[in-house]
């Protein structure tokens, strides 16, 4: 597939990324790890006319624990997550679910900044932040602000970043708590027909791709925190969502997956 | 005489590495892409968006002013420009009044599926190209189109405005129906079933690309085409093009890769040598993935009618089929052939006495099918095997029993049989490769654990199933094709030289594309002319250095080509033996020939090596009188009949019965190719098929919506297994030599996909079998499988 023409910088440093998207503003496009973005273009699916390449601003990969929380720069690798102590120790989900990420390339190139970013519902990790209470780190020409991930995501590929705005860290709070993470698919390459995620003992619950963007299930952390049974809040897991409908499934099956999907997660995670 | 003989290095069942692997594996290898001719213009195509559609008009100014573009050709500017003088071929026209509308390489007035060539570009840059393609405006008036195959049947659109059916042929093969008849009316049992063969995409992992270099001022042209079939495709661009065939030069460099999808004569392929000799410089096109997934040719897309009649103890006495076969929009090289090729394997490995076979083969307005591994073989073998199943569940007994019922002379070794296809079997001997493959599976471990598992409510259950196929390999016998109303014949060449220095060239006219034929045709000289494989060279896909071939597919390169070279190999054996006995004054009824030296019989310490006469042969000093010189001969080998490989797999799969998730979790195949020349390339070969017809039980469809467009075009959503979606394979091998040819070679080329398929359906449907569930539509999809859960549980199964 060829796309279409584009020029590319590579940025330097975030504020550089940041002062050249004030310069392109809606043409530009931030590339990180690739693996979403090249293959739209090469789809046509997308044709930004600027690349700015942020994948090798090395200050912007690092992981490391403060206060509690755990703070994990942009362009931190998903194979880096997978394999990283701290995350192993203060996060466990976190490296987990990295690791079923697409397949080896997609997990050396793709990053977790990135992957928020282009905030498609059927990533995996964006469920697993939000499953955790993360923060999203988001710094613009005049600042650092900081974004929950509940209000991040607004429809397919959208969120609330603005045109000249980046990721710079995502933050999540250290829990060990029960964790798991279910995903359903036909081949292990693959986005998940459906994903579930529990944190922190079932308090946090998010679903992947069941719906316009990843999912906290809302309903069924209501219900666990009421007292309910696990199988009885597993049934209201899509309570809200509208599934889509592709060539795996329909909805009302994607409807039927996320139940089961969350029952068993639940059940793994107590 | 007490002379030890050593087994001849790399010789027959020598588990040799593949020479050809060191090249590939570090990049050293050619394919078209890496190939450049300089002034070469890159050939982009604007293709349909509408299954079927009037074209109005087209604007190609836009395009025509983008940078580098050198022209944009509608269909209507390259008509007038008289580039070729017939339409594409379609080879296998199957009977006499079969319709095929002409089908130019570029749409005129009409196009008929999405994918469909409107216009052209020619542009010097690769990017500048796709950039100008998008630019050609297109006016179309959408037209009823018919986007699948029932509905073709039901006649509810037209695939052709000017047809007035999409019906393009009826073909029977019904050698007895009285015989038929007969059978059913005192039937104790019949079954009766509905299958259908989902369309599939040949997805090569290289895509369809091809290079046209001109020589103007020599009328010569060089066509470098990543085809299975540069010798067909060089008579085929002659009599299309009108370019004189003997001006022509067919390259097909290394090739990644084809099963069936390279085997065509693609618009493509003609637009890019047709401009090239008009315009004078170097053309050429590579296809980009979601192109070339509507654009090439698929295969299957099939709807099977099968019935079965047994008797009380299950012995089945007929089989009738009916077949609606998707032609697409266009009959293209062997299109409605290949259904037909099944026809003849319907009764499978079973003595089953009368075979009734039709065939209709129907337009839609979808991209055209063609032949895929297998070509209508695994889509038999399927039907047969899910309704013997099908047979022994309704009877109440096992699946191996049912086979063991009916097994071609009982399971015992047979040759020359005469089956109710009217094709004549060359050998086979069904038991033993059948009771291996039950001890290798543990059948009884596996159905002890199955009921474990069904007493325990498990979420997980497991599934067993089976599939005891037969395949037709060793296309094909000339006559036979004849009778078949084939454009061609079946047969092979080979040329085996021994050179002055001891060296030894063969020339293939079977082409491969990844199988391995460079090892094996010297193992092949190995095992005939006792030379180390290592000084065996191997010419092949270049018609300039391999005139005469007939190329690979349909399993035939070892069972005809291979045939072929040792056939050579014997007669460069006889003529060095001549001189030989020459050189030690004796008779040549005296000489004797061990890996690779002659001597004199009882006196074995005088010898020569048949290497060290290939300079004696060359210089010519002294011959034996009347002998030409050199070491060089050739041969065309025709084979009798052809050859039926067969064997027994056994697929274990895991359902989980609440997300109806399903994985292959154990695999056996016992098969019997015959000899086998290098049992690790058989092993390779039994594996990538087995992991193809899974795909296709499991995994692969293309998949249109409603208006004809495929919804999934890229390798991200049309599902080609990955080896985590795969169990280790297990496998073995029994050895029945053919009867057909003087190695006792079959093919295997095709086996593994034929049986695969079958196996993994039998033990999906085994698996659902408590929730009521009989069958299930390929690919047998998570969400299928829910669906019969849901609906067989409530008593609704089909």
């Amino acid at each position: 597939m060829i796309p279409a023409a584009f020029d590319y910088t590579v940025a330097e440093n975030a504020e550089h990324a940041i002062q050249l998207l004030g310069e392109y503003g809606d043409e530009a496009k931030l590339l990180a790890g690739g693996h979403s973005l090249i293959p739209m273009m090469k789809f046509r699916l997308a044709a930004p006319t600027q690349l700015i390449d942020v994948a090798r601003i090395s200050d912007l990969s690092y992981i490391r624990q403060e206060n509690g929380q755990v703070a994990i720069g942009a362009m931190t690798k998903h194979a880096e997550l997978e394999t990283n102590d701290v995350i192993a120790a203060a996060c466990p989900i976190l490296g987990h679910v990295a690791s079923l990420v697409g397949d080896p390339s997609v997990r050396h190139r793709g990053t977790l900044g990135g992957t928020i970013a282009h905030s498609d519902p059927a990533s995996d990790l964006p469920a697993a932040v939000l499953a955790l209470g993360g923060t999203i780190v988001a710094r613009g020409p005049n600042g650092q602000r900081e974004i929950a991930a509940t209000d991040f995501f607004t429809g397919y590929f959208e969120s609330v970043l603005a045109p000249d705005e980046m990721i710079v860290e995502v933050k999540v709070p250290a829990n060990t708590g029960g964790w798991n993470y279910q995903k359903f698919n036909r081949r292990a390459q693959d986005w998940a027909i459906v994903g579930v995620a529990v944190a922190d003992g079932g308090k946090g619950v998010a679903l992947v791709n069941m719906g316009s963007t990843p999912l906290r299930a809302t309903a069924v952390e209501a219900a666990l925190a009421g007292g309910g049974s696990v199988a009885d809040a597993a049934e209201l897991a899509a309570e809200g969502a509208v599934p889509p409908v592709d060539n795996n499934a329909d909805a009302s099956y994607r409807t039927h997956l996320a139940q089961v999907l969350t029952r068993r997660a639940l059940e793994a995670a107590s | 005489m007490t002379a030890t003989i050593e087994p001849t290095k790399g010789g027959f069942g020598t588990r040799m590495l593949r020479k050809e692997d060191p090249k590939l594996l570090t990049g050293e290898n050619k394919f078209i892409d890496d190939i450049k001719a300089p002034g070469q213009l890159w050939m982009g195509m604007v293709r349909s968006q509408f299954a079927h559609a009037t074209i109005n008009s087209i604007d190609t100014s836009g395009a025509e002013s983008m940078p580098g573009v050198h022209s944009v050709l509608t269909g209507a500017q390259l008509a007038e420009m008289g580039l070729w003088q017939a339409p594409l071929p379609c080879a296998w026209p199957v009977t006499e009044d079969m319709v095929n509308p002409p089908h130019y390489p570029v749409a005129i007035s009409e196009a008929k599926h999405v994918g469909d060539i409107v216009a052209v570009v020619l542009c010097s840059d690769r990017y500048g190209v796709a950039d100008a393609v998008e630019q050609v405006v297109v006016d179309y008036t959408p037209l009823p189109a018919v986007v699948n195959l029932q509905d073709a049947v039901d006649g509810k659109a037209m695939a052709h405005s000017d047809l007035e059916t999409n019906k393009a042929f009826h073909w029977p093969l019904d050698p007895n129906p009285e015989g038929t008849a007969a059978a059913f009316a005192n039937a104790a049992h019949v079954v009766k079933a509905r299958f259908v063969q989902q369309r599939l995409i040949p997805m090569p992992m290289e895509p369809r690309g091809c290079l046209a270099v001109p020589s103007p001022a020599g009328g010569e042209i060089v066509f470098y085409s990543a085809t299975q079939i540069p010798h067909i495709l060089k008579i085929m661009i002659a009599a299309t093009s009108g370019i004189p065939e003997n001006k022509i030069r067919v390259i097909a460099p290394s090739v990644g890769g084809g099963f069936g999808g390279k085997l065509n004569v693609d618009a493509d392929a003609l637009l890019a040598v047709t401009l090239a000799n008009h315009i004078g410089l170097p053309v050429r096109w590579t296809e980009q993935r979601s192109e070339g997934a509507g654009a090439s040719h698929q295969g299957r897309g099939q709807i099977q009618h099968v019935e079965a009649a047994a008797d009380e103890n299950g012995k089945v006495t007929a089989i009738k089929v009916h077949l609606d076969a998707d032609m697409g929009a266009y009959m293209m090289l062997i299109t409605p052939g290949v259904p037909l090729l099944g026809s003849f394997l319907y009764t499978g490995v079973y003595d089953i006495p009368n075979l009734s076979f039709s065939c209709d083969g129907h337009f839609t307005n979808l991209t055209p099918t063609d032949a895929y591994r297998g070509a209508g073989r695994p889509e038999a073998s399927y039907a047969i095997e899910r309704i013997m199943d099908m047979m022994a569940h309704k009877i109440g007994i096992a699946p191996e029993e049912i086979r063991s019922r009916n097994y071609i002379n009982g399971g015992e070794h047979f040759e020359n049989f005469d089956a109710a296809s009217t094709l004549t079997f060359d050998s086979g001997h069904y038991k033993p490769a059948h009771d291996r493959a039950l001890e290798l599976a543990d059948m009884a471990g596996l159905r002890s654990e199955q009921a474990r598992r069904r007493d325990a409510g498990e979420t997980k259950q497991l599934g067993i199933g089976m599939c005891t196929y037969v395949e037709i390999c060793g296309l094909a016998p000339s006559r036979a094709l004849g009778g078949l109303n084939y454009g061609a014949g079946g047969w092979e060449h080979a040329t085996v030289r021994l050179l002055p220095t001891g060296k030894v060239e063969v020339v293939s006219g079977s082409t491969p594309h990844g199988q391995g034929h460079e090892t094996a045709w010297s193992q092949i000289i190995a095992e005939k002319m006792g030379i180390d494989p290592n000084d065996v060279e191997v010419l092949h896909s270049d018609t300039a250095l391999s005139p005469l071939g007939l190329d690979t597919y349909g399993s035939r390169s070892l069972a005809v080509g291979g045939v072929a070279i040792a056939m050579a190999a014997d007669k460069v054996v006889d003529k060095a033996k001549l001189i030989a006995a020459h050189q030690f004054e004796a008779s040549p009824e005296d000489i004797e020939f061990v890996n690779g030296s002659f001597s004199v019989a009882g006196t074995p310490t005088k010898s020569v090596h048949i290497q060290e006469l290939g300079f004696a042969a060359f210089t010519a000093h002294d011959l034996p009188d009347g002998m030409e010189p050199n070491l060089q001969e050739q041969v065309n080998f025709d084979p009798p009949n052809f050859a039926f490989p067969f064997g027994t797999h056994v697929a274990v799969v895991e359902i989980d019965i609440e997300t109806g998730g399903v994985e292959l979790i154990n695999y056996i195949g016992v098969d019997d190719c015959g000899i086998q020349v290098n049992p690790l390339i058989v092993e390779g070969q039994v594996h990538g098929g087995i992991v193809q017809g899974a795909a296709q039980a499991l995994f692969e469809e293309a998949v249109y919506d409603e208006n004809g467009n495929i919804t999934n075009p890229s390798l991200m959503d049309y599902l080609v297994p990955s080896t985590m979606e795969m169990p280790n394979i297990t496998l073995d091998s029994t050895v029945t030599p053919s009867t057909t040819n003087p190695l006792g070679v079959k093919g295997v080329g095709e086996a593994g996909t034929i049986g695969s398929a079958a196996a993994v359906i039998n033990a999906v449907c085994d698996g659902l079998s408590p929730y009521g569930v009989t069958d299930i539509k390929m690919p047998a999809t998570p969400q299928r499988i829910w669906n019969a859960i849901n609906a067989g549980s409530t008593g609704g199964a089909a």
